[in-house]
């Protein structure tokens, strides 16, 4: 019982990094309609962004969780309005293209600078050891990561729901043609919206640094198991985006304990699903459904 | 109001301009002969003014090239997961190369084919959906491919890749890339000749129909998701034909093969020579493989940060590609010419 609390407990935080990559991808794609390829560069280049402040100007973690992300969200922002901006109005797949060749470049960049091995980061000493639940004890890094995060996305769900910017951003998220159609202002909020979604993806990346290797690869083979994820979850829901990472989370982690001699399954668990979510319900699960084509 | 989540996405899944290949076609005789004739002289001549290795490179990028922009040009469907295709057919390749001592061509055809049964199920799935949502799930089951060769490594040797693929062809000495160039053009020529008919054939018609408007082609009565899985199908065979000779010409197959960025690079290279102009692809696989093998040459470590420049300005600028750039002014002089 307490073997599969803590499988349960680890599918938990591995799912709350897929959760954080596909809201950000979906308050983006809700906006913009625009796939950012990109993302999993700047989760990537949020967890080297907390080492170098560490390693060559020893900024602790803390300060890091707020500089990285607002540093990425301002990139991201003259990223929207320098370059993706100019593309919106053209085919998603142009944009899916564009941040796909920023990817490879951010990626070599980092690169060509700190080479392919990964980096250590030190967990902060107020979260080392470990959190006695009783039945397991469970590293206190992880659990705040967890708790964060929980945090976080309610923050987002408060924000979304109760306040008129969420407003905005779900109504054209959900139905795109019928806001533009009220004469709401979409275009004022398009690039803070991304910028956000950045953030998050910033802040994922920071959060990941003490836990996951720090090597500039390590955000791409990440966000192609988040598309796959949003596909399992409907791009166009918010909430199906993040229930559909913890889901995922929770189902790799239970493969990886329960099926550890076939390692290929945890690997690719997350594509057989979204395999039976097409054939099921090809809008995903919390999406709506498509007119035939 | 027709589809909830994908309309914006569907409605405007025509990422390519106007046809230039059409274009192409209705030029005048002389000129499509001309052209033609100077596309063999210069497949002819290639490996004599350009490194042969590198030749062969081109050739097998070209039949890469054509199978993505059979799909994207020619049905409006993005597959970003076509290294899936172009890998696994490389290792089969490989595999029956090495154990089964067959002729090249035998290994390399039975390549293609393990490649287009792969993309049944895989675009049986994917064409459930459009736009940039095929783009990820591709995308996503070519990252499955990749994991599962990477695991199994008492078949695929992991990290290390196959070693010492033969080209064997009835014991005659193709070691010289020179040689091995003109063995590999006439399989190379066919699988371009194949992917020219079926653009030209109706059933290519009813694809274009597709793409420029699904609804309508399935008001007509086409069965639209069958169409697209036979279009995915054919793609996964042509890109399969490629990765097979590319398999025989490196006599090494690595992860690589099955990598997403072989599968972007294979979209951009589309994308730079002309979506839906078919030969554009041609051009764009050797530009791009010339620069990358001119930029290894020269010692310069990151590809990435060049292959990623050419997509961004790609994209931002120069988004009808070479030969549709060229197509559209042709077609502005005539135009003109007529008043």
């Amino acid at each position: 019982m307490s073997g599969f609390l803590q499988n349960t407990f680890n599918g938990l935080v591995g799912g709350a990094f897929y959760a954080l990559l596909a809201l950000g991808l979906a308050v983006i794609f809700g906006m913009l309609r625009v796939v950012n390829f990109a993302h999993g560069a700047f989760y990537m280049l949020g967890a080297f962004g907390a080492y170098v402040l560490l390693a060559e100007a020893g900024v602790p973690f803390w300060a890091a969780l707020v500089i990285m992300p607002l540093a990425l969200g301002l990139l991201g922002m003259v990223l929207e309005r320098a370059v993706i901006h100019r593309l919106t109005r053209l085919d998603p797949l142009y944009n899916f293209l564009l941040t796909f060749g920023l990817t490879l470049i951010l990626q070599d960049l980092v690169k060509s600078r700190y080479g392919v091995q990964s980096s250590p980061y030190a967990t902060p000493a107020e979260l080392s050891g470990t959190v006695d639940f009783g039945l397991f004890d469970f590293p206190t890094y992880r659990v705040f990561i967890l708790g964060f995060t929980v945090l976080l996305c309610v923050a987002v769900w408060w924000v979304l729901g109760r306040t008129r910017v969420g407003m905005v951003v779900r109504a054209a998220t959900e139905r795109p043609e019928l806001t533009r159609a009220f004469g709401i202002d979409v275009g004022r909020w398009v690039t803070p919206v991304f910028g956000f979604g950045i953030a998050l993806a910033g802040l994922a990346g920071v959060l990941a640094a003490p836990m996951r290797a720090v090597n500039p690869l390590m955000g791409a083979d990440l966000i192609i198991v988040v598309f796959a994820v949003v596909v399992i979850g409907g791009l166009g829901s918010i909430f199906g985006s993040v229930a559909a990472g913890f889901g995922i989370g929770l189902i790799q982690a239970w493969g990886e304990a329960y099926l550890s001699d076939f390692p290929i399954v945890s690997q690719t668990v997350v594509f057989v699903v979204m395999a039976a979510v097409l054939l099921w319900r090809p809008a995903g699960l919390f999406g709506r459904e498509e007119a035939p084509a | 109001m027709t589809s909830a989540v994908d309309t914006p996405a569907e409605e405007s899944a025509r990422p390519a301009p106007p046809s230039g290949l059409l274009t192409v076609a209705r030029a005048p005789g002389w000129v499509r002969y001309a052209l033609l004739a100077a596309g063999l002289v210069v497949a002819l001549w290639l490996p004599n003014g350009l490194y042969p290795a590198v030749a062969v490179d081109i050739l097998c990028w070209a039949l890469f090239a054509v199978s993505v922009d059979l799909l994207l040009g020619f049905t409006g469907l993005m597959s970003f997961g076509h290294a899936a295709f172009w890998g696994t057919s490389a290792y089969v390749t490989g595999l029956v190369a090495i154990h089964a001592g067959l002729p090249f061509p035998a290994a390399v055809l039975a390549g293609a084919l393990a490649a287009a049964l792969l993309a049944l199920p895989i675009g049986y799935l994917a064409v459930k959906r459009t736009g940039i949502y095929f783009a990820m799930v591709t995308l996503a089951f070519a990252q499955m491919v990749y994991y599962v060769a990477n695991e199994w490594r008492s078949v695929t040797q992991g990290e290390n890749g196959l070693q010492g693929v033969p080209r064997e062809f009835f014991g005659a000495d193709l070691t010289d890339d020179y040689y091995f160039y003109y063995a590999i053009l006439p399989i190379v020529l066919l699988g371009l000749l194949a992917a020219w008919r079926i653009v030209h054939s109706p059933f290519g018609r009813v694809l274009v129909g597709i793409r420029d408007n699904p609804a309508r082609a399935r008001a007509l009565g086409y069965p639209v998701h069958r169409y697209k899985l036979t279009a995915f199908v054919l793609s996964g065979f042509l890109a399969g034909l490629g990765g097979g000779l590319f398999a025989v010409g490196h006599r090494f197959v690595s992860l690589d093969v099955l990598h997403w960025t072989t599968s972007g690079k294979a979209v951009i290279v589309v994308v730079l020579g002309g979506i839906g102009t078919l030969w554009g692809g041609v051009l764009g696989a050797a530009l791009v493989v010339r620069l990358e093998d001119w930029l290894s040459f020269s010692g310069f470590e990151a590809i990435g940060l060049v292959t990623g420049g050419i997509f961004v300005l790609v994209v931002l600028l120069f988004r009808r590609g070479i030969w549709g750039t060229v197509a559209h002014l042709l077609r502005r002089r005539r135009a003109v010419r007529r008043g």
